[in-house]
């Protein structure tokens, strides 16, 4: 099976500084992928190579098999990669149902036309959308909460809110960026199951930045560990927590006993 | 279909009143809050519900009014009745020359921040005044003068006023106006326009074209910025490359900051107050000897700027509900 | 040779006041990230404040070094008040709207100025008064070397030199520099920004005074809106050299004036203007960092 997301030598540096470094990636389909490692690592910097928000210097990101070096971060988004950002960037003065509809293009397909002279296409597409976003919410139990505005809601209830919205285009692979960040223990454990569950349901692949160890040990199936824009280390949970490499990037170096 | 209908008859109604009842000055004003209710309304889809700053707005109704003048001038026309499809596709023609401007301008200012896309477009409109000033064949510094308008005419035994055949045109043109930046706003494009406002980033990652729509938005505010443009030139029938000058563009912009950036019917109530206010003030003027409209008028944007920056309406719409309380309701939040 | 000669020293001169406004306008934008729209208000301001300065004075009829200074100082400090009053009143309100807000308001501000003046000083033109004698003060390689050009060049450099050393070498100008790199961080270690800032703006429309003041020698037309031609020149000025960037706005100053002097002298006077608006719609098109600007990265 091939991977739906690979990266070879991705590079990409500003100034003097290589933010990521020869870093190569891969995520199969319907995988539940991590991505780890300490702060200022460039795992968001990795995140934004992805989705083509940056260029890399050097290397390649690979979608479906696609090169994806010419294609702008809308074109990615269309063609599958959804994502959520490290500090929440909803619509704020949408409300909480626009949020997710905005993304939702790919269901609409009537012209501005028909829009502009309520074709009872229109009518009917808009329906389908309301309901098409509204059931989407409910997995996330935002649906009753969907003509309220995005920036009035809960903290925790934004970073739903980012993950419904990217689920509503369609995606093959989404990638969450600190989903679990600010939540309690109760939160980040619904959380878990519900990504598990989203997972199954819509047949996704998940790539993960995460610095709560229990939700990625948890449910990741493979980890991939940055630090200093690096690859050091990839492979199960297990793997991962007994690397020595792993440890002395989050811990520092060990001293002999 | 229905409503649009119902607001052109209200329309030309309130025409037919007006014309029996007022006089030139008063319906010279009309026509002019109408073509300003035009000119804010296409203004607010790119500055307040695609939170792009255009400040050149003037260059479009200039490139809508001075083509509709010159086409006029070498189309060939049709007598009475005629004239309502003489000038209904000049001013079509008006507005597709502003949009293809629009198309010009935007497509390479697009991807600028907030204000080096203001400065490009405050230069484009004056780019846009110094090529008329300099170009014979449109009158130049002195204007054109003689530009063909609607006449008085008698149809079937009833007469029809130059006055009430513009104020017709116009009116269907603001309500088409209205009608389709309405509509628009209320689908996925209108999402689209919205979301590239809220967070263009986010937008892109959601799979928005967000350059296309900030350009579709500009081209379609260009258009009716252009018929504007052409009612104008075809009312007054003289057009000078002065009327055009930024000056213009931030009258345009008050109206759209002062109804609320992001509101169609806040556009309407601004464009009519600011039209109207020039005249309210003449009493001072006239008091004082000195002309306080322009010192009033950026103080005004100034303190609204800093005091109320959401306007008269901000980013809501009048509801007919309000009639019957005093003051608008605040959109639902949280709700336990 | 002798024409080419000439239009050099014509560009530098012309130059060196775009600089002295461009300064201006690249320093509040590097604080504040603000395009201060009503800069070339202040700097006709200054020139009215220079006008009714002689007149107060009793210096309208004595060109010499020394009504030279009290002009500079009369208009400098005047527009540095301006400035002052600006920042306070309309942008320190405003520090944490959007920045389209902030831009409508000097849009305001500037246009405020302009109609205020124009109820104050009256819209007919006024003759700025002689500042120094039209002479010529030696001749090289035949070409002529004017006493006033020879001011505006000794004028600005010594403003410069002046600038250069506040910037790099006094307490005040590192915490400038500070404050243009991150104002929250250098709040955060104690620096006080809005004193700060107000100097910013001070010294900025100090500079638009000095300039006033140049271009009043040569060019003694005052009216309301004299501001804005040169006002957007400078601007055009600091966006070629790269907007917040003070080395570039010296060049782009110095690049405006020459190439406005080469453009008048051989080809056509018509376009004088036009170039202004033709370099600014290039540059923002092709290269919006400017010449010394940084291309910026967002972080997402």
């Amino acid at each position: 099976m091939k991977p739906i997301l690979e990266t070879k030598n991705l590079t990409i540096q500003f100034g003097g500084l290589k933010a990521v470094d020869s870093v190569d990636l891969s995520v199969y389909p319907g995988q539940l992928v991590g991505l780890i490692g300490p702060n200022g690592a460039g795992k968001t910097t990795v995140f934004n190579l992805l989705t083509s928000v940056y260029k890399p210097t050097s290397g390649q990101v690979f979608f479906n098999g696609e090169d994806t070096q010419d294609l702008k971060p809308f074109e990615l988004a269309r063609k599958g990669i959804a994502r959520t950002f490290q500090n929440i960037r909803l619509f704020k003065e949408l409300s909480v149902l626009e949020n997710v509809l905005v993304a939702s293009t790919a269901q609409v397909d009537y012209s501005m036309w028909g829009a502009c002279v309520r074709s009872a296409h229109f009518l009917s597409q808009e329906k389908k959308l309301e309901e098409f976003g509204l059931k989407l919410l409910q997995i996330f139990n935002l649906e009753t909460k969907a003509h309220h505005l995005a920036g009035s809601l809960p903290y925790g209830e934004q970073r739903k809110l980012e993950i419904v919205r990217a689920l509503a285009t369609g995606p093959k692979l989404i990638c969450l960026d600190e989903p679990a960040a600010g939540l309690n223990h109760q939160e980040t454990h619904d959380l878990m199951l519900t990504v598990a569950k989203i997972r199954k349901d819509f047949n996704l692949a998940v790539l993960l930045i995460e610095h709560d160890m229990k939700l990625v040990m948890g449910i990741c199936e493979r980890i991939f560990v940055l630090d200093h824009g690096v690859k050091i280390c990839e492979g199960t949970a297990r793997e991962v927590q007994s690397s020595p490499k792993v440890i002395e990037a989050y811990l520092g170096p060990q001293e002999d006993t | 279909m229905k409503k649009p209908l119902l607001f052109f008859a209200f329309a030309v109604a309130l025409g037919v009143a007006v014309d029996q009842g007022t006089g030139p000055f008063v319906q010279l004003i009309l026509i002019y809050i109408v073509i300003n209710m035009m000119l804010a309304m296409s203004l607010n889809l790119v500055n307040g519900f695609t939170g792009q700053f255009s400040l050149g707005h003037a260059g479009f109704m200039a490139t809508g009014a001075y083509s509709s003048a010159y086409l006029s001038t070498v189309l060939p026309h049709f007598g009475g009745a005629g004239q309502l499809f003489d000038f209904a596709l000049l001013a079509f023609l008006g507005g597709l020359s502003a949009a293809v401007a629009g198309l010009l301008v935007g497509l390479p200012s697009l991807r600028l921040r907030g204000d080096y896309l203001a400065i490009v477009t405050l230069g484009f409109g004056e780019i846009i005044r110094v090529i008329l000033l300099n170009t014979p064949a449109v009158g130049g510094a002195r204007g054109m003068y003689g530009i063909q308008g609607p006449q008085d005419l008698n149809l079937g035994g009833i007469a029809i006023s130059r006055f009430l055949w513009a104020f017709t045109q116009a009116s269907g043109w603001a309500v088409l106006c209205f009608f389709v930046l309405w509509r628009l706003i209320r689908s996925q494009q209108g999402r689209h326009f919205l979301a590239v406002r809220e967070d263009e980033i986010a937008a892109d990652a959601m799979g928005v074209d967000t350059t296309r729509t900030k350009v579709l938005a500009f081209v379609i505010s260009s258009f009716f910025a252009g018929v504007a443009g052409s009612l104008f030139a075809h009312y007054a029938n003289y057009l000078n490359p002065a009327s055009f000058a930024f000056t213009r563009s931030v009258d345009v912009v008050i109206m759209v900051v002062l109804g609320g950036m992001g509101s169609l019917t806040g556009s309407l109530f601004a464009a009519a107050f600011i039209t109207i206010l020039p005249e309210l003030l003449r009493p001072l003027q006239e008091q004082t000897g000195i002309d306080l409209r322009m010192v009033i008028y950026s103080l005004t944007l100034i303190v609204l700027m800093i005091l109320r920056p959401q306007g008269l309406m901000g980013s809501r719409e009048f509801q007919w509900g309000w009639l019957g309380k005093w003051w608008p309701q605040p959109r639902p939040k949280a709700e336990s | 040779m002798a024409d080419f000669l000439q239009h050099l020293i014509n560009g530098l001169s012309l130059g060196s006041i775009y600089a002295l406004i461009a300064l201006g306008y690249t320093m509040v934008y590097g604080v504040l990230q603000l395009i201060n729209f009503a800069h070339s208000d202040v700097y006709m301001i200054g020139a009215f404040a220079a006008y009714y300065t002689a007149r107060l004075t009793g210096l309208d009829h004595n060109p010499g070094v020394g009504t030279l200074c009290v002009l500079l100082i009369g208009s400098m400090v005047t527009c540095a008040l301006v400035g002052l009053a600006i920042e306070r009143l309309a942008y320190r309100p405003m520090r944490n709207s959007p920045k389209l807000n902030i831009l409508i308001t000097a849009i305001g501000v500037s246009l405020f100025l302009q109609y205020t003046a124009q109820i104050i000083f009256g819209a007919d033109p006024k003759v700025f008064p002689p500042v120094l004698q039209d002479a010529v003060l030696f001749e090289v390689a035949g070409v002529p070397l004017k006493l006033l050009d020879i001011t505006v060049l000794v004028v600005t450099l010594v403003m410069m030199m002046a600038l250069r050393f506040l910037i790099y070498q006094t307490k005040v100008g590192r915490a400038m520099r500070a404050v243009s790199t991150n104002l929250k961080v250098a709040s955060l270690l104690g620096v006080n920004t809005d004193r700060v800032i107000s100097l910013t703006f001070a010294l900025g429309s100090a500079l638009a005074g000095v300039g006033s003041v140049l271009v009043g020698m040569k060019y003694p037309k005052l009216e309301p809106f004299m501001g804005m031609m040169i006002g957007l020149k400078a601007f055009v000025a600091a966006v070629l050299g790269g907007i917040g960037n003070l080395q570039g706005a010296v060049i782009g100053g110095l690049l405006m004036g020459l190439s406005e002097e080469m453009v008048v002298g051989y080809f056509s006077s018509t376009y004088r203007d036009a170039l202004a608006f033709g370099l600014l719609i290039g540059i923002l098109i092709f290269r919006p960092a400017g010449l010394l600007g940084k291309n910026g990265v967002e972080k997402v």
